[in-house]
Formats: C-alpha cells, sequence, structure tokens
C-alpha cells in the first residue's frame, strides 16, 4: 500500500467493491458457433443465433464453462453443481434479444478471495460470486453529424466472466492493485488476454465512504465504463471525494450509477436510483440447468495451472532463490515456465535465475509474451549456463554466445565451435600470450617488480584482449603471476 | 381420382408406385388451393413455383429409382412461425411483414430430407397467441365446416387447409392447445408431441418452455409418419431430449386390450357442450368395446393450469418478444429521436392488441414488487401440475377428455373479451404445463354439423401408447373425411 | 392485487409499448379481470413446493467450441431497415447504457 489515502486523514474511509467483465479466450462465442477474434469488418462475424432473429435458440459452449470454473478454482471459489443462466431484460441497441443471457440467483461461483499488495501489507479481498454471461456489440456516432449511431454486432455473444468482489477495498490503489492482479492471474491461468484497453478487461466500482471506525456502510454510487486501470483510480478519487465533500457539508449521497468520462477526466450522472432499470430477471428457458457433475470439475482442476503465489513460494523453497528473483520469475507464466525449464537444464538455478532475469528479459525488452516467438528454447540457455559452469566458457563470453542464441536459436557448443570461442585452457597456450603481453609493457614489468600490485589487471586485460576473452581467467590470472615472479630472479 | 381428398400415406405410396407423380399431387393441391382458399383463408403464402421445382426434382430421382424419403412427394402446409429460408416468415405479425429468415428450422429440414414439399404458409393467431385465428395480423381464417365459425387456434390455418383439403398434412405448433383445439374445430387429427422431443429450433417462441411444433393430418397414421420425422434430438436445441422417440407404425396395429384409460369426470361438469358430452360418450365406449380399461382419474382443477399458464407463457412472451425492434430486420418506426422512440413507434403499430395485451401482462409479472405473487408461485403451481399428471398417469395409460368444452364458436363471438377466449384452451392447457404429449381424433359432429375432437393425453415419451389408443379410437368413430366445399356466401 | 392506470402505463413503457388513453382503459380493465383469475393460484398450498423453471427436468446441451462460418455481411444486413457502412443503424445514442 502507498501513503495513506488523502481521504484517511480527513476521517473518512471508502469502501470499494468492483464488478469486472473478463472476456473469455474461447475461439467461438458463448451460444453459438461465430469466431470471437478481434477486429473484422462489422457485422460480419454474426449468424442468426447472435443477431437475435426469430426462432433462434442459445447452446451453450463448454469451453467456456471450462475456462470459467477455472477462474473460479484459482480464486478459491465453490464451484455450483447446478448453476442457471437467467434472462436479464432491457432494450439497447447493442442488444439484439432484448435480454441478455446471465446468471442470476444461481451463478457457477459463489465466494473465493484473491491476495493483494505485499509483505506486511498483504490483504485478502473477497469474492462474492463469478458468473458467465454474453457480451453485447459495439456502437459508435455516425460521424457524418446525421444523429444516428451505428451497431456492430460482431462483439455480440462473445462469452464474459463477470467477476463480482466483496465491498473489501479501502482505497482507489487497493482498487488499482486488485486489478493487477486479477490481470495476472486471468493472463496466468490461460483464461483471458487481459487487454483493459482492448476491452477484454472491463471494469464498473461501487464505492460509499463512512466516517472511520463506523461499520454502517454509507450509500454506495455505481462508477461505469472505466476502461483501464488508470482510470478507475482516477474516477474513484473523483467520486470519493465528492462524496466526502457532501457528507462534509452535512448532505446526502444519493444512490446514483455514474459514468465516467476519460476525456474530460469527470463523472457524470447516468441514472439516479430512482430510474434505476427493473431487468425482471426469470430463468432463460432455451437453456436447461447447467450441471457440473464431479468427475468434470475434477477434469477441470486439472487444467488449473500452479498458481504465481504458489509458484513464487515454492522457487524460494526449491531453488533457495531470494524473494524479489522468485517474484520477478513468476510474474507471467511464459517467464516462469521459461525460467524453470532452464534452471533445470543448467543445474544452477541461481546462475538461471540471474540470466533470466537480466539477459533473456534483455533480449525481449521486458515483454515475456515475446518468448513465445524468440528462437531460444530454456533447454539451450539451461546448456549454455551448464557450459559457465563446468568452466569450459567464461561469463563474458557466454554473454556473446547467448546473442548468437536469442537470434538463431541455435545450440551453445555449436556457436562456440563455429566462432572459436572456446575456452583456452592450455597452460603453454596462455604462456605464450603472457610472453608477448609483458615483452610489449616493459615499463608495467619495472612497475610491477618495484612492488606496484596495481598494475596487474592491466596485465590480465591485455592477455585477454590477445586471446579474443577466450583465456580461462583464473588460469591467467595463476600463469601471469608465475611469469612476473620469474622476473625477479 | 381426387388426390386432394386422399391421406399422405396413400398419396405417399401412389407416388412410390408411380400410379401418379409427385408433381401432379402437388399441382393438384396448388389448384385446390386457388380455388377455395379466398373463402378459409388458410394460408398467407403459398409457394408454388418452388413446390412444382421440388417436386419434379423428386420425380427425377424416383424415376432414376433412388429410394424415397418417408414423405416423398407429400405437400405440406407449414404454419407461419416455423421458419423457412428466404420465404416469407411471419408469425401472421405486420411487425414481422417482410422478414425472410436466412435459416430453414430444424424441421423443416427434416421435411426435405424426408422428401415432403413445402407448399406454403398457414394463418395462425399472430405469435401465435389466440385460440381462433382472429387475432391474425393479415385478416382472420374461417371454419372450413361453418364459414361464420372460427377454425380454433393459433394453428388455424393449418387445421382449415387440411380439413378442406388444401394439403393432406400440416405442420403446427402448440403452447396452450394450438394444435389440438384447431384440429377439433376443423376435424382433422392434430397431435402435440412430449415437450423436447420435436426440435424448436426455428419454431418463432410464444412461450419456450410450453411451445412444441406438431403434425397436423386426415387420420391418426398421417400424424404418425410426420411425428416419426419430426422427432428425434437436436444439437442445436439445447432443450431437447436426448434419444430416439419414434414409435413404430406396427403400434398402432397393437389395439387397445388391456390399455388404462383415465377420464378426469371432475373436469367435464358445468359448461360442457351436451353434443361434446355425448361424443364423449360414444367414445368412452367404443374404447372400452376395443378392450380397454376406462376408469376415472381425478386430477387438479384446471383452472389453476390456466392462471398458471397466462402467467409463465406471457412472462417468457414479454421477453421473447423484445427483441422485434426495428433495427434488424422487419418493421420499423424510422424518423424516431433515440432508440426508445424507434422500439415504441416500431412496437405499438406492429403488434396487434392481444399481443401488446399479454406483453404487459407479462412484463408485469416479472416487474419488481410482483415476481413472487406472479412468476414464482406460477412456476411453483406448475410444478404441483406436473406432479399431479405424474400421479394420474401412475394409474393410467392415458388420459380421455374432450379436445374443447364446445365446437367452434362464431367469429367475433370471444374477441371482446380476452379471459373468456383463454377459458376456451381449459383442457388442453394443463398438458403444456406438464409437458407431456396428446392428440385431437375427431369424434363425430355436433347437431350443428361442427366437428368435435376428443383428446387423448399420454406421460411424457408415451407417444406409443398415445397413437395406439387414438388409431383404435379413429377406426370405430371414424374419420370425417374433407370438409364440404364451401358455398359461395 | 388491483392493476392500476399508472402501472398499466408504467408496465408499457417497459415494454416499449405506448397505449393510446382508449387503450390503457380497455387494458386496465381486461388486465384487471384476468389478474383476478390468476389470483386463483393463491388458494394452492405451494409450501415448500421448487418452482419448475423448465419445460423438462433434464440438463443442458453443450456445444464444442469450434468457430464456424455464420452469415456474410450482406446476408446479416438484408432486410435490415437502415444500413450504414456495414452496420444496423439507430437514432443517436445519447449515452451509454450498460
Amino acid at each position: 500500500m502507498g501513503a495513506p489515502h488523502e481521504s484517511a486523514a480527513r476521517g473518512y474511509e471508502p469502501v470499494i467493491g468492483l464488478e469486472v467483465h473478463c472476456q473469455l479466450l474461447t475461439r467461438s462465442k458463448i451460444f453459438c458457433s461465430c469466431s470471437t477474434a478481434f477486429g473484422a469488418p462489422p457485422n460480419s462475424q454474426v449468424c442468426p443465433v447472435c443477431l437475435g432473429h426469430p426462432g433462434v435458440l442459445p447452446v451453450l459452449n463448454r469451453r467456456a464453462v471450462e475456462l470459467a470454473v477455472v477462474l473460479g478454482l484459482a480464486l478459491g471459489s465453490k464451484i455450483r453443481e447446478v448453476s442457471v443462466f437467467a434472462r436479464k431484460n432491457y432494450f439497447y441497441p447493442d442488444l439484439p434479444k432484448g435480454y441478455q443471457i446471465s446468471q442470476y440467483d444461481l451463478p457457477l461461483c459463489d465466494g473465493g478471495s484473491l491476495q493483494i499488495g505485499t509483505g506486511d501489507a498483504r490483504r485478502t479481498i473477497g469474492i462474492t460470486r463469478l458468473h458467465l454471461e454474453e457480451d453485447a456489440g459495439k456502437m459508435k456516432h455516425a460521424e457524418d453529424g446525421s444523429g444516428r449511431s451505428l451497431v456492430d454486432l460482431n462483439r455480440c455473444g462473445v462469452p464474459l466472466i463477470e467477476i463480482v468482489t466483496e465491498p473489501d477495498l479501502r482505497t482507489p490503489e487497493e482498487a488499482h492493485d486488485f486489478l493487477e492482479r486479477l490481470k495476472q492471474l486471468v493472463q496466468y491461468i490461460g483464461v483471458c488476454d487481459g487487454n483493459m484497453e482492448g476491452g477484454s478487461l472491463r471494469c464498473d466500482a461501487n464505492v460509499s465512504v463512512r466516517p472511520r471506525g463506523s461499520e454502517a456502510l454509507g450509500t454506495k454510487t455505481e462508477i461505469k465504463n472505466l476502461n483501464s486501470f488508470r482510470n478507475v483510480q482516477r474516477a474513484l478519487e473523483h467520486e470519493i471525494r465528492r462524496q466526502i465533500a457532501v457528507l462534509e457539508s452535512a448532505g446526502r449521497v444519493e444512490g446514483a450509477t455514474l459514468l465516467w468520462d476519460a476525456t474530460r477526466d469527470r463523472l457524470q450522472v447516468m441514472r439516479t436510483k430512482e430510474e434505476a432499470h427493473d431487468y425482471r430477471y426469470f430463468p432463460e428457458p432455451d437453456l436447461l440447468p447447467l450441471v457440473l457433475a464431479e468427475e468434470w470439475i475434477a477434469a477441470i482442476r486439472g487444467m488449473v495451472p500452479e498458481l504465481p503465489e504458489a509458484r513464487r513460494a515454492r522457487f524460494v523453497r526449491e531453488y533457495a532463490l531470494p524473494e524479489y528473483d522468485a517474484g520477478v520469475l513468476t510474474a507471467t507464466r511464459e517467464l516462469a515456465g521459461f525460467y524453470e525449464a532452464a534452471a533445470r537444464r543448467s543445474g544452477d538455478a541461481k546462475l538461471a535465475s540471474n540470466w533470466v532475469m537480466t539477459e533473456l528479459l534483455g533480449a525481449v525488452k521486458g515483454d515475456t509474451e515475446r518468448l513465445r516467438n524468440l528462437p531460444l528454447t530454456p533447454e539451450r540457455l539451461g546448456d549454455l549456463l551448464a557450459l559457465i559452469t563446468s568452466g569450459a566458457i567464461s561469463g563474458k563470453i557466454a554473454k556473446a554466445v547467448f546473442e548468437e542464441m536469442a537470434v538463431s536459436g541455435g545450440e551453445p557448443g555449436a556457436i562456440i565451435e563455429a566462432c572459436g570461442l572456446s575456452q583456452i585452457v592450455d597452460p603453454d597456450a596462455i604462456r605464450a600470450l603472457i610472453a608477448e603481453v609483458l615483452a610489449a609493457n616493459a615499463p608495467q614489468v619495472v612497475d610491477y617488480l618495484a612492488g606496484h600490485e596495481r598494475v596487474l589487471p592491466h596485465f590480465i586485460g591485455q592477455v585477454m584482449k590477445a586471446s579474443r576473452g577466450r583465456a580461462n581467467p583464473e588460469l591467467t590470472n595463476r600463469l601471469l603471476r608465475e611469469a612476473l615472479e620469474a622476473r625477479r630472479e | 381420382m381426387n388426390l386432394c381428398g386422399m391421406s399422405a400415406h396413400a398419396l405417399r405410396d401412389g407416388i412410390a408406385a408411380r400410379r401418379f407423380s409427385a408433381e401432379d399431387v402437388v399441382r393438384a393441391f396448388l389448384d385446390r388451393i386457388a380455388a377455395h382458399d379466398g373463402r378459409v383463408h388458410a394460408f398467407l403464402e403459398v409457394h408454388d413455383t418452388e413446390a412444382i421445382a421440388e417436386a419434379r426434382r423428386l420425380d427425377e430421382e424416383i424415376a432414376r429409382g433412388s429410394e424415397p424419403g418417408p414423405l416423398a412427394g407429400i405437400p405440406i402446409a407449414v404454419k407461419d412461425n416455423i421458419c423457412v429460408r428466404g420465404r416469407g416468415t411471419s408469425c401472421a405479425s405486420r411487425i414481422l411483414s417482410g422478414y425472410a429468415p436466412p435459416y430453414d428450422a430444424t424441421v423443416i429440414e427434416k421435411l426435405r430430407a424426408a422428401g415432403a414439399v413445402v407448399l406454403g404458409k398457414t394463418n395462425m393467431d399472430e405469435f401465435a397467441m389466440g385460440s381462433s385465428t382472429e387475432n391474425s395480423g393479415f385478416g382472420a381464417t374461417r371454419n372450413p365446416w361453418s364459414l361464420e365459425h372460427v377454425p380454433g387456434g393459433s394453428s388455424g390455418g393449418s387445421a382449415a387447409a387440411v380439413a378442406l383439403g388444401l394439403a393432406p398434412v400440416a405442420l403446427g405448433s402448440d403452447t396452450g392447445g394450438s394444435v389440438r383445439q384447431p384440429g377439433a374445430f376443423c376435424g382433422v387429427a392434430a397431435m402435440k408431441p412430449t415437450y423436447g422431443t420435436v426440435s424448436r429450433r426455428g419454431l418463432i417462441a410464444f412461450a419456450s418452455s410450453l411451445d412444441q411444433i406438431g403434425p397436423l393430418g386426415r387420420d391418426v397414421q398421417d400424424c404418425l409418419n410426420l411425428y416419426n420425422v419430426l422427432c428425434g434430438p437436436d444439437p442445436r436445441d439445447a432443450t431437447s431430449a436426448p434419444g430416439g422417440h419414434e414409435v413404430p407404425e406396427g403400434a398402432l396395429l397393437q389395439g387397445v386390450r388391456g390399455l388404462r384409460v383415465g377420464v378426469p369426470w371432475d373436469w367435464l361438469g358445468e359448461g360442457l357442450h351436451a353434443d361434446v358430452e355425448a361424443a364423449l360418450g360414444r367414445s368412452v365406449e367404443a374404447l372400452r368395446q376395443a378392450g380397454a380399461l376406462v376408469g376415472e382419474v381425478s386430477l387438479l382443477d384446471p383452472s389453476y393450469a390456466i392462471a398458471a399458464y397466462y402467467i409463465i407463457a406471457t412472462a417468457e412472451a414479454s421477453a421473447n418478444l423484445a427483441r422485434y425492434d426495428g433495427v434488424r430486420y422487419g418493421a420499423s418506426a424510422r424518423g424516431a429521436e433515440d432508440p426508445a422512440g424507434l422500439y415504441t413507434g416500431t412496437r405499438s403499430e406492429g403488434f396487434g392488441a392481444e399481443v401488446r395485451r399479454r406483453i404487459v401482462l407479462g412484463t408485469y409479472v416479472l416487474s419488481a414488487g410482483y415476481y413472487d405473487a406472479y412468476y414464482l408461485r406460477a412456476q411453483k403451481a406448475r410444478r404441483l401440475i406436473r406432479d399431479d399428471f405424474e400421479r394420474a398417469f401412475a394409474m393410467a395409460d392415458v388420459l380421455l377428455l374432450p379436445t374443447a368444452p364446445t365446437p367452434a364458436f362464431r367469429i367475433g363471438e370471444k374477441t371482446g373479451d380476452p379471459l373468456a377466449m383463454y377459458l376456451s384452451d381449459i383442457f388442453t392447457v394443463p398438458l403444456n404445463l406438464y409437458a407431456g404429449c396428446g392428440i385431437n381424433v375427431p369424434a363425430g359432429l355436433s347437431a350443428d354439423e361442427l366437428p368435435i375432437g376428443m383428446q387423448l393425453l399420454a406421460p411424457r415419451f408415451g407417444e406409443a401408447a398415445l397413437f395406439r389408443a387414438a388409431q383404435c379410437l379413429e377406426s370405430r368413430l371414424g374419420t370425417l373425411g374433407l370438409a364440404p366445399e364451401p358455398a359461395e356466401t | 392485487m388491483a392493476i392500476t392506470r399508472d402501472d398499466v402505463r408504467h408496465t408499457a413503457a417497459l415494454a416499449r409499448l405506448a397505449l393510446s388513453p382508449e387503450e390503457e382503459s380497455a387494458f386496465l380493465l381486461e388486465l384487471n379481470k384476468i389478474l383476478g383469475y390468476v389470483e386463483k393460484i393463491r388458494e394452492l398450498d405451494l409450501a415448500g413446493i421448487e418452482p419448475m423453471t423448465h419445460g423438462h427436468a433434464g440438463t443442458g446441451s453443450l456445444r464444442d467450441d469450434a468457430a464456424l462460418d455464420g452469415l456474410s455481411q450482406e446476408e446479416a444486413l438484408r432486410g435490415a431497415p437502415e444500413t450504414d457502412e456495414g452496420h444496423f443503424v439507430v437514432p443517436q445514442v445519447v449515452r451509454p447504457e450498460e
């Protein structure tokens, strides 16, 4: 947690809950076989079902259920054996059927939690529920000033999971942190690409404030249209300030739905409590109850990868890594997997950690998504590191080999061979190089013999240079001292 | 040879034996439609060009010696709430005028695969909401037996078409009796399959948990043959029941010896037309003589079913009909200032009074504060009714009762009193809540020369017993034959 | 539980239906008559009974996650009352809703 929020100083405590919509990584939509691929021309990934034509029926996508359950299991939720879809009725041009198929009183998952913060500031944020629903289409204003809106239904029917948190968050920073953690998690377990700006992760926030120390909840408002983590934080800051100002002036906060206008950096009232929708939820008669038999849940459990928290702890325990290293290495599933494979192959977990954190992350400019397209495999990195450990090459040579491997994906031994980069460990060869260097640096030899040992690194550098870095450093050091001492006689 | 007076199975045999061609058959019906439909208005659209082309194609196939499908060359009239690709499908509603679905309903795919030829689309109560076909947005259908009377509804066009020999068989849909009751009023065999046995994909929804497509034919065997083509699981309808549910044709020959037939005498007191009561007596006697064990069963007062039905059906309809918003297809009130104006304009102009009344009722019973009092209570009542049927079917294999309390009523007789209209379905609605199967079998004419229908009901997936009993009743009571050709008025 | 004229008006608006004053009066009468009738279900003892939420008691079938071609843009927009650059067109939306 950062510095105490300004509201704390004024004696008020914000209470925040989030509703996050995650677009699930399926190939096809939740209730029909249209593609979910992004960026197609408008209304080209549609069919009678998602267009809401007369007579069509929804059929649930098995994969959407599995991904939602994977997330439920990762959040420690209770998976409901029988869950029921419901129609949420409202009219809007991006909603072709006039109702959204969602879940209401019997959602897919109940409960669960997610950790935020680090160290002593770690907090557990409760999850109320998770449920499956379909996305709506997209609208935009016609740019010709004709006062019309244009509707594209490609996104209509893309599977979403809605995650509702308990009102456990206390600051906009915590809300931001929660979203970061959730994003990391959904990406890690492969249920969502986590791209908030692209719309695959969307957030609404509920917020109220109360006098610090009070148990009772204040009147909350709901903020919609928060399409970036920054906007979540900004909008919450604004709304908390506003609510405190209302309370300070002895006013009453009115329940309302607000809309965040990111371009103007302000909130506007979308509807007041009196205008609240009457969604008339009722069980969707076209979809029979979804039954998750125990065997199916068990099979899905097998699809849940080791979660970041657990993996971090295991890295510390199993590989004796510092907390910091383990944290960096488990930031994404790709990186953690790469590291672990390289470490096992190399036989030196700490060396592997150093290399992965500096060289490898450098090679992908910190973007672990790029690991997928990197020609270098973790096994070959492990082989390279093993060559360092065995003394076959120096760290410096290894870096040169690494750079070549990152581009070509080649096998380290072959690259070393091809470029003549293998270490010189033949004492006679090194002695010959030392003789050359000493001959060319007679004044420094005199200095050394006069007791100025600080010139030693200079000689080593010269030998390394002459060997193009291939001379074994320890051997060079020992033989150099021998050669210089021999001159005293 | 009067092709139009023959049953579908007789036509199919004739085509297979090349006594006449599929084209002969199709042309005969098209001619008869041209000559007689003007007076009853059973059809909204006739697909003459396609029907002739399809018949020719079938004739060529048969000439080449390929095995004709079970319905090869059989013309079929299709209720206008079943999607036929590229052809007008309006549910007899102005809001869908000009709408041509981009897909075939699953039942249409199955019919085509079986060799049936779609003749055209039949009139109905708008969105299947009605019991007289007077609520059509395109003018009422008249009863072929008496043009002053209604044909029943909502599948009035299909029933009238079969009764008058404008089509040998037809498809209807039954949400609260909409296949069986017009079957009774027009004197044709008309069946409602078990909910889940026939795919609803492509059936424009009225009430999703109650709707079921069903066959109408001039005799029980035609209904059976058509049912066998229509039934079966559909992966594109998530409510379709797994497993095969075909009934072997041999079931019709099994007779009813030992079959337990229950009559709910409690239901049959006041308000039962004397001629209907007499027909019931004849039916009981016929079954008894054939060896059935006829006894009394007690069932919950059907007025509870009417109450629950008008809550559940209108609630589901209020959501199902929300998609008609003037944005993607159908009628549209252009020139509105905002989307709400577009919706309100389109829907207020596009829907007829009964549809609007039911949407308001359905919206009301789902709205905040009324859900528990109405909708939830109705769903509990529905389970009570279902359990009541299950109990009754533990004691009887089939139930026997009139399809409607009276023969067809006069045009305009009940239009001013929605509740009286709703109560005309009192004997058919309970079965839809239970979700079992039922069939109307013609049981002679009233003193006024109007058809009377008897209804057999069977448990879920009890179609075999249903058809057995129906065949027995039909063979003892006789079919009515074609309605007399209407005289010029 | 009688339905009032305000209820009728409010409910119609919720369903995006406009009623003329005459229709409003007619609906008020008819709906009250119908609701009066459906009140019958209050006579049933429904204590401890689970609501029957679906047409039958089975469980939903699922589909595999395979993307298939649907309609082309042209097919999707065919029959739309107004289109522009591959979009459906509605009067301008003043503010986002959901």
